[in-house]
């Protein structure tokens, strides 16, 4: 190879590099960034995320925008790389200077993100699950969905509701099923339950009899858990009903709150229990329950831009969209310091997840009140009554 | 000999010059970040080119050694209580040590059998980082604590752009340099007909090790500066996906061309930050382009674009 053509091509490279797009700023608007994984292995989380922060920022434009100024949204894809995601917040940061962030799809990209804005002193809200996010507490850090140990404890409060204290665990070893796994183990003795069997899987396995088999050949289970998300649970599921175990309370988590998990697991998932948000049941949730408007106003909006059904993962986006949105309106101002200071002092905020009250302490900010315990019947979610 | 002593010397020092140049067109922080990366890529694929590019074997785990790098600077100084520069260089000493073990038996094989033998060495190893949730934090990954040299504590993206960039040159060197030895010399052998070469009285299991130790070597630095970079990891960094993308740095830059790497993962890494204006198309253009240049540069970037222009000279 010639020597001398290389070496232009070496230049010629580096050129290219150095023609990055740039933009420029207009005055009366300020940036909100947001690092998705809208595709990837976690788009069914990514996606509407996405959808939602497009249109009500849309929305919120149409109607004025914030204190006078247009919002201008940067949303990136990490495709669910973590180090992607570390690149694109740096990006927002320091190229297109985003004055808040509201995104961080899994718990690994937004811990990957986490020093960027704690660097850069921007407040980050971040839609991850995992408790790791905002415990400890880190100054600009704040985060959305309920956390994997507020789903623990839920389930663990409705079993000893019914007198079931000795329990099986089967969990995925994906990122979630691992965290909230460890959570669950964590938080059994303070509810006295009793962890007789716990078994596990690969996120991409095609059957779990043989766990199961395990569990139902254990002496004394009472009730199965499965901290999972994904297609795991569902096929858990199912195999669950093909052992003949429906007999045995089933507990699935949070993270498979969505319709196609119904359509996955079938029939089998009669009967199944799991803690979510009051947007599954928004229709079903009595007048005077504080988020019924909240839920079914977004409901509508989203189901009718996107003729999709509505999950839980884009409620979370909708939260955090409007917990900034509102922080902005009271700082009245777009520096991001001021914008965390408001944003740590929501209270009494109403979202798709529950009723935020944020403290120096709690930058989560929901209670287990905000977790309904729902049961699947006749392929729908149903609220278990309090008591039963 | 003397010709080919400058030619290498001038490959370095525009490689050099590029490096010092570039950020004084940088507008922001944002910008040595990528180039940090693109340097961090190409490290891992100048290792990768010349056991693929100059010995012709194949490696479809090479992540799993990016990875043991990056794990071993986050694992060490967390766990163990071991300074990150001596986990960093406990790390490439594990890669090497592991790529001797298993290459031994791994590359008697050839072509696809030795393709399908380091693909399940890469599926092993992230296998093993994803589920030993207690050492390595799991599929969330887990921080890595900041390098600290003589009491300077290496952070920020200009410092380790140039940190980086220095690693690179370096790896640059030694690669030129290597293409150059007898090593080298019999490396290229083994490429082009493993029989002559043993005929020749090349000891081709022995050269094909150390061109897999050379490699593993390499990526395992590779990960590791990239794991103190971000001061987080997890094990995506050790994952087929990221094997498939060194690979295609080094195809798509050009096999056996030390240049072609740089600019080859210079591509990889900064086309899908230039092609987010396109946004839903994003995936769609980026695989369009590499098909493209597959096709019409079959030898890589590098070499068919300096034919090409070889032959404009002449002609």
């Amino acid at each position: 190879m010639n020597a001398k053509a290389t070496h232009t091509i070496l230049l010629a490279t580096s050129l290219m590099g150095l023609a990055l797009s740039h933009g420029a700023l207009a005055q009366d608007t300020v940036k909100i960034g947001s690092v998705l994984s809208v595709t990837g292995p976690s788009s069914f989380l990514g996606e509407p995320e996405d959808k939602t922060l497009k249109l009500y920022v849309d929305k919120i434009n149409a109607a004025g925008g914030v204190a006078g100024k247009k919002i201008e949204l940067v949303i990136y894809d990490d495709g669910g790389d973590a180090n992607k995601a570390r690149t694109f917040a740096t990006r927002l940061i320091e190229d297109d200077e985003v004055i808040a962030m509201v995104g961080g799809t899994t718990t690994g990209s937004t811990m990957a993100m986490i020093p960027v804005f704690e660097d850069a002193k921007v407040p980050f809200i971040s839609l991850a699950g995992a408790i790791e996010v905002i415990d400890p507490v880190r100054k600009f850090v704040f985060k959305t969905p309920h956390t994997d140990k507020m789903a623990c404890e839920k389930i663990f409060e409705d079993l000893k509701k019914r007198n079931l204290t000795k329990i099986g665990m089967i969990s995925g070893t994906d990122g979630f099923g691992a965290s909230m796994r460890a959570q669950c183990v964590k938080v059994a003795p303070n509810y006295g339950m009793q962890i007789l069997i716990d078994e596990n899987y690969g996120p991409r396995d095609s059957d779990m009899t043989a766990q199961l088999t395990k569990i139902k050949n254990t002496a004394g289970v009472q009730a199965v858990v499965n901290p999972g998300f994904g297609q795991g649970p569902a096929i858990v599921t199912r195999n669950y009903a093909q052992l003949g175990m429906t007999n045995i309370p089933f507990y699935q988590s949070h993270g498979v709150a969505s319709k196609s998990f119904i359509d996955l697991a079938g029939p089998a998932a009669e009967g199944v229990r799991l803690p979510a948000a009051a947007l599954l049941v928004g229709d079903k949730l009595p007048e005077s329950d504080p988020q019924k408007k909240v839920v079914t106003e977004y409901r509508q909006a989203y189901e009718g831009a996107t003729k999709q059904p509505v999950s839980t993962f884009g409620g979370h986006a909708y939260d955090g969209l409007f917990i900034l949105v509102e922080a902005m309106k009271r700082a009245n101002s777009t520096d991001p310091q001021k914008i965390r200071d408001e944003i740590e002092k929501t209270k009494g905020f109403v979202g798709t997840g529950g009723i935020v009250n944020m403290s120096a302490t709690d930058h989560l900010g929901l209670d287990l009140s905000a977790f309904r315990m729902l049961e699947i019947k006749g392929g729908d979610w149903n609220l278990v009554a309090s008591g039963s | 000999m003397r010709a080919l002593v400058n030619q290498r010397f001038v490959t370095l020092a525009i490689l050099a010059v590029v490096i010092a140049v570039l950020p004084l067109a940088f507008p922001s922080s944002y910008y040595f970040r990528v180039a940090s990366l693109v340097w961090v890529s190409a490290l891992a694929a100048i290792g990768l080119n010349i056991l693929m590019g100059q010995a012709g074997q194949v490696s479809l785990g090479h992540a799993a050694f990016f990875g043991i790098g990056a794990y071993a600077v986050a694992i060490g100084p967390t766990h163990l209580g071991i300074p990150p520069w001596a986990a960093l260089l406990f790390g490439a000493l594990l890669s090497g040590v592991l790529a001797y073990l298993v290459g031994r038996p791994i590359l008697r094989l050839k072509g696809h059998y030795l393709a399908i033998a380091t693909l399940g060495l890469g599926v092993l190893v992230a296998l093993v980082i994803t589920t030993e949730s207690r050492w390595t934090g799991g599929p969330d990954g887990m921080p890595v604590e900041r390098l600290t040299l003589f009491g300077w504590r290496v952070s920020g993206s200009y410092t380790w752009y140039w940190v980086t960039g220095g690693l690179l040159l370096i790896g640059t060197w030694i690669a030129l340099n290597l293409d150059e030895t007898p090593t080298g010399r019999a490396f290229r052998a083994l490429h082009d007909s493993e029989v002559a070469a043993q005929v020749v009285g090349v000891d081709v299991a022995r050269f094909k090790l150390q061109a897999f130790v050379i490699a593993a070597i390499y990526a395992s630095l590779a990960g590791s500066a990239l794991a103190f970079m971000n001061g987080f990891i997890n094990p995506d960094q050790a994952g087929f996906l990221h094997s498939v993308e060194l690979v295609t740095i080094v195809v798509l830059g050009g096999l056996g061309s030390v240049v072609g790497s740089i600019v080859g993962a210079a591509v990889l890494v900064t086309l899908p930050q230039a092609l987010t204006v396109f946004q839903e198309y994003e995936h769609l253009l980026l695989g369009l382009i590499i098909i493209v240049a597959m096709i019409f540069m079959r030898n890589g970037i590098v070499p068919s674009l300096s034919n090409l222009l070889l032959r404009r000279a002449r002609s």
